[in-house]
C-alpha cells in the first residue's frame, strides 16, 4: 500500500537520506505497520473527540519577567562550528 | 485589450512588546550581541519545554479587540514543522485551527470613501532565529546563525483577500500599524523587523469571479519594498496570462536590489509542514470576564478619535484621519486643543510645519522638542500680533532647533512685529521714493503694484513689520498723492 | 550480603548508625560495575570522581549530626536521557555522542538537592524507542539473567544496572513500558507515574504526550522513596500538575483488605505465554487469599492500543528529533555540500535504523492527506481507550496483568521485525496513552527467567499501587531471588 515514491517524498520531509536498500526495507516494513493499523477503521470514531492532552489542565502561564541567560560561551559549547558568536553553517542554497 | 483586477490578502507579523519571550524567559530587547539573549529554551536544547507568556495572550486579546475580532472561548498552539537552521526546534510553535482570534475587519479612506477588509484570523506564534550570510544568499560560502530573536512572541494577522491595488495593500498596512500602535502592544518598528508582510496576490481578467492561482511573496519590509514588489508582481503574471502561460502557486521573495520578485527553491521546498497539537503546552481557556478585563485596557482607537476630532473639533475629515494616524501626533494634537480654541490652526501647524521638520530628521513627534504649550504660545503670539505669520515660520523652526519657548526666541533674536505706525513711516516713505516705477503703476490704475511696495516695506523691516498695517498706511499714502 | 546487594532503605539505616559511610557504598557499587558491567552493558558512562565525592559529602553531613534525606548517599543510575549539566547525555545515540548539556533536567536538580550519588548514565533503546535495549548506538544492555537475552527496553541499562547490583536504584522513563518491561525483564521493582506527576524538564523528548520518568528499585519501598523526590509540580514544565505530593512510604502497608482489583481478560488471551499467565494467576489467588476482592473485566478496546500508539508516539517523535540537524550540537556530518545536504547526511549518519523508521512512520501519519486517516483516527481510538480504564476504575482500585506477554527473549530474535518487537509492549502501552499510573514487580520465576506482575490505578492513585505491590512482596519471597553474574 505504500510506494517506494511515497518513501521518498516522506524522507525528504523528514531530511533523511536513504540508501537504495533503505527505501526497499522501509517501503515493506512502513506498509506492514500501516496494514496493521488499518483495524482501526473498523471502529466507529464519528463522535468521538480526539484526545491530545490526557491531562484536564488549561491556561498554564508564566508572568513576563526576564530570567538569566545562559552564558554565551556556554550557549556555543556544544557547536560543530562556529565564528564568533555566531553558529556557522554552511551555505544554504 | 482585457482588462485585469487584482487581488492581494495580507498576511502581517506583529512583534509584541512583551519583555520576555514567548515560553521563556529571555529578553527580547533588541539589539543584543550574537547568542546573548538566548536560553536552554529558546535554543531549543534537548529535553527542554516551553511555557507560556501571559501577556502574550492578554497582548493577541488586546490586538483582536481592536481589529474588531470575535475572541475564541478556547484556542490551542500546534506545531508547524519544517527545517531551516534559524530554526532550532525544526517546528515552530504556532497556533493552526483554534487561532485566538478570527472574523475582524478594518476600515481605511482611500479618497473615494471608506474601505473594508476583512481580517480572517489572529494567531500567536514565536519568531525564528536570524541568518546572517557574507554577502549575498547566493554567493556565499557560509552562514551565521544568531538566536537572541527565537521565541519573541508574534501575532500574525492575516487578512481576506480583499485588497485591489497596491495602494489599498499600503493603506491596509498603514491603517492596521496605527491600529497596533494605539494599542502598544508592538512598536510596529518596520525597520526594525518589528511589523513585517508577505502578501497573496493573484490577477483575473475584470469581471471573472474565480480567483487566479495565488503567488505568496514573502520579505516586504518597507512601505516602499510592498508597493514596488505588488507592481512587479501584478505585471509579471499579466504577462504571464497573456502571454497564455500559467501562474505557477509557489512563494517568490522580493529582491530590493534587483527590483523582482523571485522563485524560492521549490524542489526541495516540498510544503507540507505536518501540522498537529503542540503536546508540550495546554489550552488557553479565555473567558468572557478576562476578555472584558482587557476591554477595559482598549484606547479610544482611530476612527473613534477621528470621529471624535469632526464632531468636538470640527476639524475637516482629512485633517482627523491625518492626525489620528499616530497615537501620538493624536496626544499632541489635543494636548495643544485644551489651551487654544483653533482646532484647525493646530492641525495645520501639525500637519505642515511639524511633520515637515520632523520628516527631515527623520524623527519621531516624541523626540520632538517641542512641547504642545510652546505651539500653542506661539499661535497666540501670533494672534495678538506680536509675530506675522512669516515670522512664526521662523520662530517655528528655531523651537524645534532648540526647544527654546516662542516668547524667548522672539525676545532674543528680535522678530517683534512692529505694528506702531510711526515706526514703519519712514520705511514706506523710502519704498515710494526708491520705487517711483511702481508708485506710476499704481497710480494708473495697477492696483497689484501695491503688493510689490509691501514686498519692499517687509524686506526693509527683516519681515517684523505688520503686513496689514503696512498695507494701509502705504494705501492710504499712494492715494493721498 | 554484599553492600551493592542491598536496598537503598536498608543502607540509609547503615548509615544512620554509622555502620557503614556512603563512601564505602559508593566505592562497592563502583567495584561491582568493574566487574560485571563488561557482561551487562549497562552504563555509557560512569562517574567515578563525581560520586565519591557526594558520598564524602554527605559521610561528612552525618559526622556533623545534620539530617540526611533517605536517599542521601545511596548510588542511583539514571537513564542516559536525562539532562545532567556538564555529564555528557546521549540518549544512546550517534547524533548526541558528545552532547554535554548546560543544564540539569528538574528531576537531576531534585536528586542533587538531597544528596543523591549520581553513579553513571545508563544504556538504553536509542531515543528511548525499543523493547529490548538493542537499539542503542554504542551495544545492547545484556539481562543479568541470561546475559543472551534482551534486558528489556527502553530503560534496560537502568534495570538491568539493579537487576545485577551495580546500582542500587535508578531512574528510567517510561513512553509505552519501558520503564515497566525492562523492570519485568530484569526482575526489579519499575513505577511509571501518573502523566503530570513528575516533571519532564530536560527529559529528551520521545513522545511528549506520553513520556514519563519513574523509579526503579530492588523492592517497593526504594520506589516509593525515590516517588517522594522526584514528584511534584514543576513551573518548566507545563504539563507538570500541581497536586500535594504524599509521602508514599505511608501507603507501604501490608494489607489488600477489601480492594477491589479487575483482570482485563484482553490482557490474560492470545499472544500471552501460558507459563507468565500461570504466573500472573497465582499472583492474583495470592493477592485474593490476603483479602483482596479479585474478579475478571473488561477493557474491550485494547486490541486496537497498538497500533494508536504505533501512530501517535512516532508522530510526536518525528517532531520531537528533527531538532537533530547538526547546527547547534551533536553530530554534524563532514563537509556538506549545502545546508539540505547537512541536513540529511547528518540525520541518515547520526540515527539507527529503528529511529529512522519511526521518524518516517510519524512523518507520514502527520502528512498531507492522512492526519485524518492516521494521526487523528488515532487520537480518538485513544479517547476510546481512555474510557475504558474510566470505566473499570469505576468499579476497580486497581487492574492487575501481566508486564510482558512474552518472557525475555534472545538478542537479535526480534530485531529484523519491528512489528514483532512492538507487539511486547501490547500489556504495557495502554497505560501510556491513558495517563494513568502503573508498576511492575515480580512475580517468580519461568525457566530461570523472571515474570513481571503489572498493577495499574487510577491517576494520581500511586499510593494504592504501592501498597498493593507492598502487601504482594511482603508475602512473597520472588523480589529475593537474584541472578548469579
Amino acid at each position: 500500500m505504500i510506494k517506494k515514491s511515497d518513501v521518498e517524498h516522506v524522507a525528504l520531509l523528514a531530511r533523511l537520506e536513504l540508501s537504495e536498500e533503505e527505501k526497499e526495507l522501509y517501503t515493506k516494513q512502513l506498509s506492514d505497520i500501516l496494514e496493521h493499523a488499518q483495524t482501526l477503521n473498523k471502529l466507529d470514531t464519528e463522535n468521538v473527540p480526539p484526545t491530545a492532552h490526557v491531562l484536564p489542565l488549561k491556561n498554564v502561564f508564566r508572568e513576563d519577567e526576564v530570567g538569566d541567560h545562559l552564558d554565551p560561551e556556554k550557549a556555543l559549547s556544544n557547536a560543530p562550528d562556529k565564528e564568533e558568536s555566531f553558529f556557522r553553517v554552511p551555505k544554504i542554497v | 485589450m482585457t482588462q485585469y483586477e487584482t487581488i492581494i490578502g495580507l498576511e502581517v507579523h506583529v512583534e509584541l512588546k512583551t519583555k520576555t519571550k514567548i515560553f521563556c524567559s529571555c529578553s527580547t530587547e533588541f539589539g543584543a550581541e550574537p547568542n546573548h539573549h538566548v536560553c536552554p529554551v529558546c535554543m531549543g536544547l534537548p529535553g527542554v519545554l516551553p511555557v507560556l507568556n501571559k501577556k502574550v495572550v492578554e497582548y493577541g486579546i488586546l490586538a483582536g479587540l481592536a481589529l474588531n475580532c470575535q475572541i475564541a472561548d478556547f484556542s490551542k498552539f500546534d506545531r508547524k514543522n519544517y527545517f531551516y537552521p534559524d530554526l532550532p526546534k525544526a517546528f515552530q510553535v504556532s497556533q493552526y485551527d483554534l487561532p485566538i482570534a478570527e472574523h475582524g475587519h478594518l476600515e481605511f479612506d482611500t479618497g473615494e470613501g471608506e474601505k473594508r477588509v476583512g481580517i480572517t484570523r489572529i494567531h500567536m506564534e514565536e519568531d525564528a532565529g536570524k541568518l546572517v550570510h557574507q554577502g549575498s544568499i547566493s554567493t556565499t560560502t557560509h552562514s551565521l546563525v544568531d538566536y537572541n530573536r527565537t521565541g519573541v512572541p508574534l501575532i500574525e494577522i492575516v487578512s481576506e483577500p480583499d485588497m485591489r491595488s497596491p495602494e489599498e495593500a499600503k493603506a491596509y498596512v498603514e491603517k492596521l500599524k496605527a491600529i497596533i500602535q494605539y494599542t502598544d502592544v508592538s512598536d510596529c518598528k518596520m525597520q526594525e523587523g518589528s511589523l513585517r508582510c508577505d502578501a497573496n496576490v493573484s490577477v483575473r481578467p475584470l469581471g471573472n469571479k474565480e480567483f487566479g492561482t495565488k503567488v505568496e511573496i514573502k520579505n516586504l519590509n518597507s512601505f516602499k519594498a510592498m508597493q514596488r514588489a505588488l507592481e512587479y508582481e501584478i505585471e509579471r503574471q499579466i504577462d504571464v496570462v497573456e502571454d497564455n502561460g500559467q501562474i505557477v502557486q509557489e512563494t517568490r521573495t522580493w529582491d530590493e536590489n534587483k527590483g523582482i520578485t523571485l522563485a524560492l527553491r521549490s524542489k526541495e521546498e516540498a510544503q507540507d509542514y505536518r501540522y498537529f497539537p503542540e503536546p508540550d503546552l495546554v489550552p488557553v481557556v479565555i473567558s468572557r470576564e478576562w476578555v472584558d478585563s482587557i476591554k477595559k485596557l482598549l484606547p479610544e482607537l482611530p476612527d473613534e478619535k477621528k470621529r471624535r476630532y469632526i464632531e468636538e473639533f470640527g476639524l475637516p475629515p482629512y485633517d482627523a484621519s491625518v492626525i489620528t494616524v499616530s497615537k501620538d501626533i493624536a496626544s499632541f494634537f489635543e494636548a495643544c486643543t485644551r489651551n487654544y480654541p483653533e482646532a484647525k490652526a493646530i492641525s495645520n501647524w501639525i500637519m505642515g510645519d511639524l511633520t515637515r521638520l520632523l520628516n527631515s530628521h527623520n524623527m519621531d513627534i516624541k523626540e520632538c522638542s517641542i512641547k504642545p504649550q510652546q505651539l500653542v504660545e506661539m499661535l497666540k503670539l501670533l494672534d495678538n500680533g506680536t509675530i506675522s505669520g512669516k515670522i512664526a515660520k521662523t520662530v517655528f523652526e528655531a523651537m524645534f532647533e532648540t526647544g527654546k519657548d516662542p516668547g524667548v526666541i522672539v525676545e532674543e533674536k528680535g522678530l517683534k512685529q512692529i505694528s506702531d505706525a510711526s515706526a514703519i513711516e519712514g520705511i514706506i516713505d523710502r519704498a515710494i521714493e526708491d520705487n517711483p516705477k511702481s508708485v506710476e503703476d499704481y497710480k494708473k490704475g495697477k492696483k497689484k503694484a501695491i503688493g510689490f511696495l509691501v514686498g519692499q516695506v517687509m524686506k526693509a523691516s527683516k519681515g517684523k513689520a505688520n503686513p496689514q498695517v503696512v498695507n494701509d498706511i502705504l494705501q492710504n499714502k499712494l492715494d493721498h498723492m | 550480603m554484599k553492600l551493592y546487594q542491598k536496598t537503598a532503605h536498608r543502607l540509609h539505616e547503615m548509615l544512620l548508625n554509622k555502620e557503614v559511610s556512603s563512601e564505602e557504598i559508593t566505592q562497592s557499587v563502583l567495584n561491582r560495575i568493574s566487574t560485571v558491567d563488561e557482561k551487562v552493558g549497562a552504563y555509557v558512562t560512569v562517574l567515578g570522581e563525581n560520586a565519591l565525592d557526594t558520598a564524602r559529602k554527605v559521610d561528612r553531613k552525618i559526622k556533623d549530626g545534620t539530617n540526611i534525606h533517605p536517599l542521601a548517599g545511596i548510588p542511583i543510575a539514571i537513564k542516559d536521557n536525562m539532562c545532567t549539566e556538564g555529564i555528557r547525555t546521549t540518549c544512546s545515540s550517534r547524533i548526541l555522542y558528545n552532547y554535554m548539556p548546560p543544564y540539569n533536567a528538574t528531576v537531576i536538580e531534585r536528586l542533587g538537592e538531597v544528596d543523591a550519588v549520581m553513579i553513571g548514565k545508563t544504556n538504553m533503546d536509542e531515543f528511548a524507542m525499543g523493547s529490548s535495549c538493542e537499539n542503542s548506538a554504542f551495544f545492547p544492555t545484556c539481562n543479568p539473567w541470561s546475559t543472551d537475552r534482551v534486558a528489556g527496553g527502553s530503560s534496560g541499562g537502568s534495570s538491568a544496572s539493579v537487576a545485577a547490583d551495580e546500582a542500587i536504584v535508578a531512574l528510567g522513563s517510561d513512553t509505552g513500558g519501558s520503564i515497566r518491561l525492562p523492570a519485568a525483564y530484569c526482575g526489579v521493582v519499575g513505577m511509571k507515574p501518573t502523566y503530570g506527576a513528575v516533571s519532564r524538564y530536560g527529559l529528551i523528548a520521545f513522545a511528549s504526550s506520553l513520556d514519563q520518568i519513574g523509579p526503579f528499585g530492588k523492592d517497593v519501598t526504594d520506589c516509593a522513596l525515590l516517588m517522594n523526590v522526584i514528584c511534584g509540580h514543576d513551573p518548566m514544565d507545563s504539563t507538570s500538575v500541581k497536586f500535594d505530593v504524599p509521602d508514599y512510604t505511608t501507603f507501604l502497608a501490608n494489607n489488600v483488605k477489601g480492594l477491589k482489583i479487575g483482570i482485563p481478560k484482553e490482557y490474560m488471551g492470545e499472544g500471552i505465554d501460558a507459563e507468565i499467565k500461570n504466573s500472573i494467576q497465582e499472583a492474583a489467588e495470592k493477592l485474593a487469599s490476603l483479602g483482596a476482592e479479585v474478579e475478571e473485566t473488561g477493557l474491550p478496546h485494547t486490541k486496537h492500543g497498538l497500533s494508536a500508539y504505533y501512530l501517535i508516539a512516532p508522530a510526536e517523535a518525528s517532531s520531537n528529533l528533527a531538532r537533530y540537524d547538526g547546527v547547534r550540537y551533536g553530530y554534524r556530518a563532514q563537509d556538506p555540500e549545502d545546508m539540505i545536504e547537512m541536513f540529511k547526511k547528518t540525520r541518515s549518519e547520526g540515527f539507527g535504523p529503528e529511529v529512522k523508521r519511526r521518524i518516517m512512520l510519524g512523518t507520514y501519519a502527520l502528512s498531507a492527506g492522512y492526519y485524518d486517516a492516521y494521526y487523528n483516527k488515532a487520537l480518538k481510538v485513544r479517547t476510546l481507550i481512555k474510557q475504558d480504564f474510566d470505566s473499570a476504575f469505576e468499579k476497580y482500585d486497581v487492574l492487575l496483568s501481566p508486564t510482558s506477554p512474552i518472557p525475555p527473549f534472545k538478542r537479535g530474535e526480534k530485531v529484523d521485525d519491528p512489528l514483532q518487537m512492538y507487539m511486547v509492549d501490547i500489556c504495557t502501552l495502554a497505560v501510556n496513552l491513558a495517563g494513568i499510573p502503573a508498576i511492575s514487580l515480580p512475580a517468580g520465576m519461568v525457566n530461570g527467567l523472571p515474570v513481571g506482575l503489572q498493577l495499574m490505578g487510577k491517576p494520581f492513585d500511586e499510593g494504592t499501587l504501592l501498597r498493593a505491590a507492598y502487601t504482594f512482596e511482603q508475602n512473597t519471597v520472588h523480589h529475593e531471588n537474584k541472578p548469579s553474574i
